[in-house]
């Protein structure tokens, strides 16, 4: 046994050598997973694009732009360059990309941005281009070298082989020679036919470090002489200071300093276990401002009053409001979704080190050159001096494409000598997140002698967060993420019409939630689509399928899904089957049927889900199966539980005992089947959570006969 | 001052006795591995096992490991429970963000250790402490099974 004791220079020194999370510690086929610095790393030989760096030595880097919260993009992007780079997975090394939008802007959003379950769809054929072009160039090169047709030159595992006479070259030995060609403006891509890779089920390539505990997080980021701070910010939106005692903070060992913003207060010490006893002593009085007195109810009201007057018109088709006039039966119903906090497992956290010439920043971050430009921003530093170092993220779901937490972390930084770590405690997350709005939707349809709709109107009210995030894209009034899927509605109805109300309400910050118009759209739609089943006393699925003859892809997964779950087969008495179906911009199709059982107690119990998908060309299918899984599951803690309220311009909740999610004893049974298809590959992070909560709230009213209209199903059950 | 046995070797840290070890291992030792998820027991990420049994270093003070061996994510791959759940792991795909894993391996490990062939409710029992928010619930309960048959 060794005796060692630490002393903080020496913990200082070993974590720079553990590294600063410079370079992601992923090296595939290394199972140590060690971080290598990129200071380290041999000039590379052979870069011909911002993705794939090939040194003298062999070595494959490609750089990811796309970052990986989960999601499996560290194994799909790399996929697609492989492919066609004609390298296996075990030959190549990851690397984070630093912010550059020139570089790698997503072209869906023209910056660097990962969400919107749009990785796959944006870089599909660019990376492939990206492969394709190297090996195009090394395949010239080897030529060349030999005086040999290129078209008797095959690549294969990094290693171009001149067939005729079975001579060989390895990418290393090429690299400096192909770096001399030009790069070429035009390459063929593989037929998919022949692909070897994509499609297959490749295993993970960050999933080494993840279990084995050596894979560097933002909040794992240890540098020379970093202190750790923890923060309180305001309570309340545009709260202040109005007291705090400084000296009893400072007077806990391993307190440094306190950080005084006026709208946040930092405590910066040691290590974490003192900030928190020294933020805890500062006992901190706010002056609330104007939001002191708001709470979710007022929140409804604004709602609710803005939700009486017509929107812009998202969709419109035949003359809704004649036809449900004319109608044999009209039928309305109001639906509410909650705020929704993300809580990611890793909370937010930066460590910043502000210098007179330049500022460093670490983090997890889904947006890395706006991570960049705030730092520019607050610091007044030109750009360039901004340097952003990238981490795996502990968990996005849209969180982290807001800065918040950097602009945060930077601000004291600027008040602190050396490099300090900003990390917040569980409650301040909870309470200081970017939520899912709270949503407010009037449905009305009209139908036929038969029970079939001729009418069918949607009145969406919430806040518009592109309007703020990514203003070229809110449109005449018009927030097409908030309206999304439902001016997608699949179902064939005479007449249909989608309007959009904007409405903010500025007590809350608000944004994306693995996904946004779909996590609330959906549940509206589908939800009311039963209550039309219902009323026409028709089979859910059936009555879907009526209504589906012109969309066959949309059909094809319903109906697998209730195939495979058995649908019609007999229930014990309070248990449910519901079913749901789902068509975005995502571009994927989803229909997924829910078992559940409802207890006497009004609980909710979830056996089963069964989900249908078609996202056209998979590239991973295990990881799309994954996707479904984890987005269901994620579906079903915020349809059950999750809410987050206000109470005097405060957020009630502040950990996990109060924002319930699920956990192990309550997960589902999870099938998932995917339909083989060659269209367009579709999005699939994000609508597995979206389908779930009609799919349970169907369920829950095949099982009670209770419609529930508000999300989440929490108590509603109980007085039943 | 404390000396506290982690992973094997004697450590001696100057820190307070009522500081949770997730902060002394985390910000003091430097093994980063232990993640911090809530700070009140609710979570599971930052599990770690003292003499074997999973405890929550987050609320979990130094004074209480005084005697003991606290074993971290860092070498639960040296058991044989460890090993076994690490391996499941990795060929079930288990991984998505990864953030909470440690803390699911460590409870897993336990599990294992003291129960070659541990039922659905004994998986129940001894992982719902531990929160994924990626959801990976259903192949955590798979990966533990074929660990298990791995015995």
């Amino acid at each position: 046994m060794t005796t060692h004791t630490v002393s903080r220079r020496d913990f200082v020194v070993l974590l720079t050598a553990a590294g600063g999370g410079l370079l992601l510690g992923c090296r595939v086929g290394d199972r140590s997973g060690t971080a290598t610095a990129a200071a380290a790393a041999p000039p590379p030989a052979f870069a011909p694009n911002a993705f794939i760096r090939i040194g003298t030595d062999g070595r494959v880097t490609l750089v990811m732009n796309q970052v990986e919260m989960g999601q499996g993009t560290y194994t799909s992007m790399p996929m697609l360059i492989a492919e066609e780079l004609e390298v296996g997975l075990d030959q190549v090394q990851l690397e984070h990309a630093p912010p550059d939008d020139k570089l790698y802007a997503n072209p869906f959003f023209g910056d660097q941005e990962t969400g919107g379950s749009s990785s796959v769809r944006a870089f599909y054929e660019p990376l492939r281009r990206a492969g394709a072009t190297a090996r195009t160039m090394l395949v010239a090169a080897a030529a060349q070298t030999w005086d040999v047709d290129v078209a008797s030159c095959r690549a294969k595992r990094g290693v171009v082989t001149h067939t005729p006479s079975g001579r060989t070259l390895s990418y290393g030995a090429l690299a400096e020679k192909a770096a001399k060609l030009p790069v070429p403006e035009k390459v063929a891509l593989k037929d998919p036919k022949d692909f070897t890779l994509i499609g297959t089920p490749a295993k993970r390539l960050d999933k080494t470090e993840k279990v084995n505990g050596t894979a560097q997080y933002g909040i794992d980021v240890r540098l020379p002489g970093m202190k750790i701070a923890t923060v309180a910010a305001s309570p309340v939106l545009g709260g202040k200071v109005a007291a705090l005692d400084e000296a009893k903070a400072m007077a806990i060992p391993g307190v440094h300093q306190i950080v005084n913003l006026g709208d946040v207060v930092a405590v910066v010490a040691d290590h974490m276990w003192a900030a928190k006893q020294g933020l805890a002593a500062l006992a901190i009085r706010w002056d609330d401002g104007p939001n002191g007195n708001v709470s979710t109810a007022d929140v409804v009201q604004g709602l609710d009053a803005a939700s009486q007057q017509p929107g812009v018109v998202a969709r419109t088709q035949g003359h809704v409001a004649e036809a449900i006039a004319g109608a044999a039966r009209k039928i309305d119903a109001v639906y509410q979704v909650p705020f929704l906090a993300h809580a990611t497992m890793e909370p937010m956290n930066c460590t910043v080190h502000v210098r007179q010439d330049g500022c460093e920043v670490w983090t997890g971050s889904q947006t890395l050159s706006r991570a960049q430009a705030t730092a520019a921003r607050v610091t007044g530093l030109p750009l360039e001096k901004v340097v952003v170092h990238n981490h795996l993220l502990g968990g996005g779901f849209g969180r982290r494409l807001e800065f918040d937490w950097v602009t945060q972390a930077v601000r004291i930084g600027q008040k602190v000598e050396g490099p300090v770590k900003v990390v917040w405690t569980r409650e301040e997350d909870m309470q200081h997140e970017f939520y899912r709005p709270y949503y407010y939707d009037r449905m009305a349809a009209g139908l036929d002698t038969s029970g079939k709709p001729v009418a069918w109107s949607h009145r969406i009210v919430g806040p518009a967060i592109l309007a703020r995030y990514l203003p070229p894209a809110f449109k005449n009034g018009l927030d097409s993420d908030a309206v999304d899927a439902a001016v997608f509605l699949t179902y064939d109805i005479p007449a249909t019409q989608v309007e959009y109300v904007r409405h903010e309400e500025p007590v809350l910050n608000t944004t994306f939630w693995r996904g946004v118009g779909p996590t609330h759209n959906i549940f509206v739609m589908e939800s009311f689509m039963d209550e039309l089943a219902a009323a026409a006393k028709a089979d859910p699925v059936e009555y879907r399928r009526a209504l589906l003859s012109k969309v066959p892809r949309a059909r094809a997964v319903l109906d697998l899904a209730a195939k495979a779950a058995g649908w019609g087969r007999p229930l014990p008495a309070g248990h449910g089957r519901g079913v749901a179906l789902l068509y975005s911009w995502w571009g994927s199709y989803l229909a997924e049927v829910a078992e559940v059982e409802v207890s006497k107690a009004g609980e909710v119990r979830v056996h089963r889900i069964v989900c249908a998908v078609d996202c056209g060309t998979v590239i991973n299918p295990d990881i799309v199966t994954a996707q479904i899984e984890g987005g269901v599951n994620f579906g079903i803690s915020g349809a059950l539980w999750g809410e987050v309220t206000l109470k005097n311009g405060r957020v009630e909740q502040s950990n996990f005992h109060n924002y319930r999610v699920l956990r192990m004893n309550e997960a589902p049974t999870i099938e998932v089947h995917l339909v083989r298809s060659l269209e367009a590959p579709g999005g699939i992070g994000e609508p597995g959570t979206s389908i779930t909560a009609p799919a349970l709230a169907n369920a829950i009213f095949a099982a009670t006969g209770k419609r529930l209209r508000r999300l989440p199903v929490k108590d509603q059950l109980r007085s039943a | 001052m404390a000396t506290l046995n982690i992973n094997g070797r004697d450590v001696t840290v100057d820190v307070p006795t009522d500081m949770p070890i997730l902060w002394v291992l985390r910000d003091v030792v430097g093994l980063t591995g232990t993640k911090f998820g809530c700070g009140m027991a609710l979570c599971g990420a930052c599990t770690v096992q003292l003499d074997g049994q999973p405890i929550r270093s987050c609320v979990t003070p130094v004074a209480a490991a005084a005697g003991k061996k606290i074993t971290t994510i860092e070498a639960i791959g040296e058991t044989p429970a460890g090993k076994k759940v690490q391996q499941a792991w990795l060929d079930l795909e288990v991984v998505q963000c990864g953030y909470c894993q440690s803390g699911q391996i460590m409870s897993a490990s336990a599990l294992l250790a003291k129960n070659a062939h541990p039922s659905d409710a004994d998986i129940d029992g001894a992982m719902s402490g531990n929160i994924c928010r990626c959801g990976t619930y259903p192949r955590i309960r798979a990966a533990i099974k074929q660990a298990a048959k791995g015995a």
